[in-house]
Order: structure tokens, then C-alpha cells, then sequence
């Protein structure tokens, strides 16, 4: 396998012998689920020669389902990002102009699928993680409903948030990969029993009630990327859903409860990572603290440092009522909006991403910045709820996402409806 | 605002080395963003927080688990089965 793309941080050929619906395909699976004897270090140095001594539930799921492992791709590190230029092995280039980013923070998953060097493989979103690469490079993700696919063996970043979900070059292929890891794991307690079947699979948009957030076309989106999505929900229309414009009031706040919370769980989760059990070996003849301080400075990257300072500072004393428990009310408020909104309407649809993929450097001078394209992904995984990003075209060259939103546990509705606007476009 | 003191202290409270180069630059980004989430302080939070979510309990069976040298196995201090780990005290 010929990868220009640095879309992998490691290639293994591992074939199952077991007979599925993934006999004889090659899946890649993101540096940050774990895999059985295969080194799993999430981009990041601090985990450099891990290897773990299980595999993630999700992969177990595929290798009973006959995939072939195809190798771990690269990543944000810690899942930390919006281009996948946060890895300590260098950044994926974007196989639709490598001079542009894959987006983040499985921009390497994304990579691999769109440079055909693999037909499916899993991601994980914790802010949009999943739809930005998609988006950017041109295929198709879907970050389920919280608690429809097992975290377990992924390695937690900010648990509230995030779900492994299936990436492909169509909306068959994600539907089929979807369908392998969705289900009950015990090992996991938010995991819920909502397998997906496969065989319901259909394209099916004729009298649904696509609703459209106004503030999905709001300040920051392009407008050469919002004319494309507003184009894609015209098709949706003749195709025979009946749209209606919604508002999100709440949205504004989301970014704000989103970094504050993901940072508090990054701060907490990230402070396994000592050298102890793994990774870097710490100066046994210094102090404790000291000892880790060094392997902590030395094995994280700029951009976990800074997201676990974030969430040490909100978590303080003084400092938690003003940030960490604000951002629970916005959570709360993000919710009921999405659910009130969800009520009246099947679907929501919108841009993905404010923009296509940027230039490799342009995003990575200011962080606020790179959150702030993260505004119309994140208020999916606050409320909870399943998105898809289905390519709809381009702008400026490269392509666009259109984002579908469904209610809890609807993968199904969105996933027809991804497939009736694939087939038609 | 927070001062190059502050997040010096936070870079200690949370075990994450700051190199006094680096520093200047990392309390201005903090302090953008911190900006950034004052938004928070507009919100008028005047429901308390729901609790919709029950805690999931299972029974305590011991069941098959990792074996003690598949637990080691990355560590670079085993020894006896247990990890040396840097002095606490």
C-alpha cells in the first residue's frame, strides 16, 4: 500500500478468518481505538511504543465480522483538533489537493478512504471529528446517537462527548461498517441495545420535515460553501421533503460549553499518562511530580497541553461555578433546543464545516480560531443526537458537507435520507 | 485575565512542563480563549440542572480478565509483578 498521504502511522495486513458482512474488506481504524497487539499511540510521543493487550470493542465487532485490519491512521493528537496537524507524526494531506489539510480529527481515517487506499474505516468524534475529514475530503461520516456504539478500548479524551462512528466513500458502505459496530457492550455503561440492521437500508426522503437552522447559515460560513448546501436542500425538496426554516437559539453558547466541558474531562482523563504503565520511562531518582512534569512536557503536543490547562484552570476552585457549571446549564438549554426543534421535524440539514479545507498552516497560529470552524459540529454531540456528513458538491474547488441531524437513536431515518440524496445527486 | 504567574501555577498543579520561552505566547492564547467563554456569563441559567441519566450498575462477578503479564507487558519497571514508580515521599 502506497500511502502519499501520511494517512496511516502504521500498516498491518491482519485477515479474519471469520465469515460476515466484511469478508475480505480492508478496514482502517483511528490510532485512538485500541487493537490487540498492534501499537495504538493516538498521535501523541507520551504513548510511543504502547501496545495494547486488547482490542477495543469495536474491533473485536470487526474482526467478527471478517474484516482485514488495514493499519492505524493518523490523527489530531488525542483526537485534539480540527486538521489533523496536531499529530506528532506530521499532518495527513488532503488526497483532494495535498496541499490542504484532511480536517480533523480523523483527518487520517478520512484520508485513507478518499485516497482509495481503503474502503471503510472507523473514526471517532468528539466535536465533529468524524464530519470535518469527511467533509474536507469528500466522503461520508457518521457520528452515531451517544451510547449506540461502545467506547470501550477507545482511549477517552472527553467521554460525554464522544462515539467511534463509520467513515466510507458512500452512504452503503458507511450504512454496512454501521451496522457491524452498533449494539450493547456491558463493558461500556452508557452503551445502549440499538443494533442497526443493515438490511432496512433504503433511500427514503419523500415527505419528511427537513428543518434548517438559521444559524447554520449564519456569520463565518462561506458563502460559496452555504449556496452548495442550500442547492442540496433544494434537491432534498424535489426529491419530496417538505422543508421549514428553525431556529437553534442556544447554539450560541455552544462552542463556549463545548471547550470548557471537553477540556475538564480532557484535564482529568489525560492524567494517566505518567510513564508508569506506559509510554516514556520517567527519572526513577526524581521527585514524583518532577518525574512527570518531564515526561509529560516532553510527550505532549502544544494543543493537549493547552486543552488540559483549560480544564485544570475551569475545574479550580473559584473558577468551576463560573465555567464548568455555566456550561452544563448551556449543555442543557442546547439539548432542549435540539429536542423542540426535533419534534416538529424529521431532519435537520446544514453545512458541516463554515468552510472547505484550508491550507496546511493557515489554521494552526490561532487556536481560537480553529475552534471557532468547529461551531456547526459540536452542538451535535452536546445534545447527543446522530449526524451524517454526505458530500454535496464543492466550493472553491474542494469539496462541501451537507450535515443531516436526526433525532436520538434515528440513525435510520438519516441514513435513507443520505442515501436518497446520494443516488439523486 | 490570567498573569504568566497563573498559568505557571496551573502548569504545576497539572504536571505539564511550560519552557519559559513558550510562556508568553501560551498566556495570551489562554486569555483569548478564556475571553471567549465569558459568553458563558450571559447565560441566564434559571433552571437547575436535570439529572436525566441513572447511574448503570452490574454485579460484581469476577469474570476473565488480563493476565498479570499482559498488564506489565508496557510498563518498564515491573518488578515482582508489581510497577516501581518515581519516589512519592
Amino acid at each position: 500500500m502506497q500511502d502519499t498521504y501520511n494517512a496511516f502511522l502504521s500498516t498491518v495486513e491482519i485477515p479474519s478468518s471469520a465469515k460476515g458482512v466484511l469478508s475480505g474488506i480492508r478496514v482502517a481504524v483511528k490510532d485512538n481505538i485500541s487493537t490487540k497487539d498492534i501499537p495504538t499511540t493516538c498521535a501523541s510521543k507520551i504513548l510511543t511504543g504502547y501496545i495494547p493487550p486488547y482490542d477495543a470493542h469495536a474491533v473485536e465487532l470487526l474482526k467478527a465480522a471478517g474484516a482485514t485490519i488495514a493499519g492505524k491512521t493518523n490523527m489530531d493528537e488525542f483526537g485534539m483538533g480540527t486538521t489533523t496537524e496536531n499529530s506528532a507524526f506530521g499532518p495527513a494531506l488532503n488526497p483532494r489537493d495535498t496541499s490542504r489539510v484532511t480536517g480533523g480529527s480523523s483527518g487520517g481515517s478520512a484520508a485513507a478512504v478518499a485516497g482509495g487506499l481503503v474502503s471503510m474505516a472507523l473514526g471517532s468524534d468528539t466535536g465533529g471529528s468524524i464530519r470535518c475529514p469527511a467533509s474536507y475530503c469528500g466522503i461520508v461520516g457518521l457520528k452515531p446517537s451517544y451510547g449506540r456504539v461502545s467506547r470501550y478500548g477507545l482511549i477517552a479524551y472527553a467521554n460525554s462527548f464522544e462515539q467511534i462512528g463509520p467513515m466510507a466513500a458512500n452512504v452503503t458502505d458507511t450504512a454496512k461498517l454501521f451496522s457491524v459496530i452498533a449494539g450493547h457492550d456491558r463493558r461500556d455503561s452508557t452503551s445502549v441495545a440499538k443494533p442497526y440492521d443493515f438490511a432496512g437500508l433504503h433511500a427514503e426522503i419523500k415527505g419528511k420535515v427537513i428543518g434548517v437552522p438559521k444559524e447554520y447559515f449564519g456569520e463565518g460560513v462561506d458563502k460559496d460553501v452555504a449556496a452548495s448546501v442550500e442547492k442540496s436542500i433544494q434537491k432534498l425538496e424535489e426529491l419530496g421533503a417538505v422543508t421549514r426554516e428553525v431556529s437553534l437559539p442556544s447554539m450560541q453558547y455552544a462552542l463556549a460549553a463545548y471547550y470548557v466541558t471537553c477540556t475538564c474531562e480532557a484535564s482529568s482523563n489525560l492524567d494517566r499518562f505518567d510513564g508508569v504503565r506506559y509510554g516514556p520511562e520517567p527519572e526513577m531518582n526524581l521527585p514524583w511530580h518532577d518525574a512527570y512534569t518531564k515526561v509529560r512536557a516532553a510527550g505532549f503536543g502544544p494543543e493537549v497541553r493547552r486543552r488540559i490547562l483549560l480544564g485544570t484552570f475551569a475545574l479550580s476552585a473559584g473558577y468551576y461555578g463560573k465555567y464548568y457549571v455555566k456550561a452544563q446549564h448551556a449543555k442543557q438549554l442546547i439539548r432542549r433546543d435540539f429536542l423542540r426543534v426535533l419534534t416538529d421535524c424529521d431532519i435537520l440539514a446544514g453545512p458541516t464545516m463554515p468552510n472547505v479545507a484550508p491550507k496546511l498552516g493557515e489554521m494552526t497560529a490561532n487556536p481560537l480560531q480553529m475552534y471557532q470552524t468547529d461551531i456547526l459540529t459540536v452542538p451535535i454531540n452536546i445534545a447527543g443526537i446522530p449526524a451524517i456528513s454526505v458530500p454535496c458538491g464543492t466550493a472553491h474547488g474542494m469539496p462541501v458537507g451537507l450535515q443531516l441531524m436526526g433525532r436520538m437513536f434515528g440513525e435510520e431515518a438519516l441514513l435513507n435520507a443520505a442515501l436518497a440524496f446520494e443516488e439523486a445527486a | 485575565m490570567v498573569s504568566e504567574n497563573d498559568v505557571l501555577h496551573i502548569a504545576e498543579l497539572a504536571d505539564i512542563g511550560i519552557a519559559t520561552a513558550e510562556l508568553g505566547k501560551f498566556t495570551e492564547q489562554f486569555n483569548a480563549i478564556l475571553e471567549y467563554f465569558d459568553i458563558l456569563d450571559t447565560l441566564e441559567a434559571k433552571d437547575s440542572l436535570e439529572r436525566p441519566l441513572v447511574n448503570v450498575f452490574r454485579e460484581d462477578e469476577v469474570k476473565p480478565c488480563l493476565s498479570q503479564e499482559e498488564v506489565l507487558r508496557n510498563s518498564h519497571n515491573p518488578e515482582d509483578g508489581y510497577i516501581r514508580a518515581p519516589k512519592v515521599i
